[in-house]
């Protein structure tokens, strides 16, 4: 069983300006367990769908909260979850495909592909009118490892 | 924090983008293009992506964005100076369909 090496929360209303702080604070955090800039780089990457997401589509009808916790196991595992209270997703499984938008000609429709993409894994649990809880999870390879 | 400074050499226009490329900033690059290709209709817009620290699907949805408006003005568009770090989510996106990358660049 991994240890739980650390533990953080931060919230902040979506505001589009939040989504760098977002992503810079959670690379922060994370820089404990030593990861490549490319390890990094994907982790930014996914927080910045997620938030993106909460603001475009969980609050389109106004502000609200969204709630970053963060996990790093002794193993090198970072799970984050990233929280809102929005409208919801009434059918995950259609949001999660690949160019599929509802958010207009000026988004790729990438957003869920992408943390799919740069992330181990995720998981996505959401109740309409109630809110969207997305868990993301990277294992940061140690560097001991890395080195050879 | 995002800069764009766009230079002409006859009937192209290059934009250099430097900063980060998130739903926040996409805003002002694509104002700030978008009003200078309207009135002044380059036949090729390049973008220059070598100053993008950072992007997200923001960054490729401003692709396919400017792709549009400068196929309606009948021109193209050329993304050039792809950094490495962002190779990943540009071969992933669905853009080097699109003829926008040249071969070699990703």
């Amino acid at each position: 069983m991994a240890q739980l090496k650390n533990e953080m929360k931060f919230e902040f209303i979506s505001k589009s300006a939040n989504e760098s702080f977002a992503r810079a604070t959670v690379a922060a955090f994370v820089a404990q367990l030593d990861p490549t800039i490319s390890e990094i780089a994907d982790i930014k990457t996914a927080i910045s769908e997620a938030v993106t997401n909460c603001i475009v589509h969980a609050y389109k009808h106004g502000l609200g909260y969204i709630y970053i916790s963060v996990k790093i196991f002794d193993n090198g595992q970072v799970t984050i979850r990233i929280r809102d209270k929005g409208c919801g997703i009434e059918n995950i499984s259609q949001a999660m495909e690949p160019l599929y938008t509802t958010g207009g000609a000026e988004r790729a429709g990438l957003g869920f592909a992408v943390m799919q993409n740069f992330m181990d894994n995720i998981k996505v649990i959401s109740k309409v009118d109630r809110g969207t809880t997305i868990t993301l999870t990277k294992n940061i390879i140690p560097r001991v490892a890395k080195n050879g | 924090m995002i800069e764009v400074k766009i230079a002409r050499d006859a009937d192209t226009a290059t934009a250099f983008i430097t900063g980060d490329i998130d739903h926040h900033t996409a805003r002002d690059v694509r104002e700030q293009i978008d009003a200078y290709v309207q009135e002044t209709r380059p036949s090729l817009l390049n973008l220059d992506f070598s100053q993008v620290q950072f992007m997200d699907s923001s960054g490729v949805g401003l692709i396919m964005g400017r792709y549009r408006i400068m196929q309606t003005l009948n021109g193209s568009v050329s993304v050039v100076n792809v950094p490495a770090h962002l190779k990943r989510l540009i071969k992933m996106s669905g853009l080097l369909a699109l003829g926008v990358i040249k071969e070699g660049e990703v």
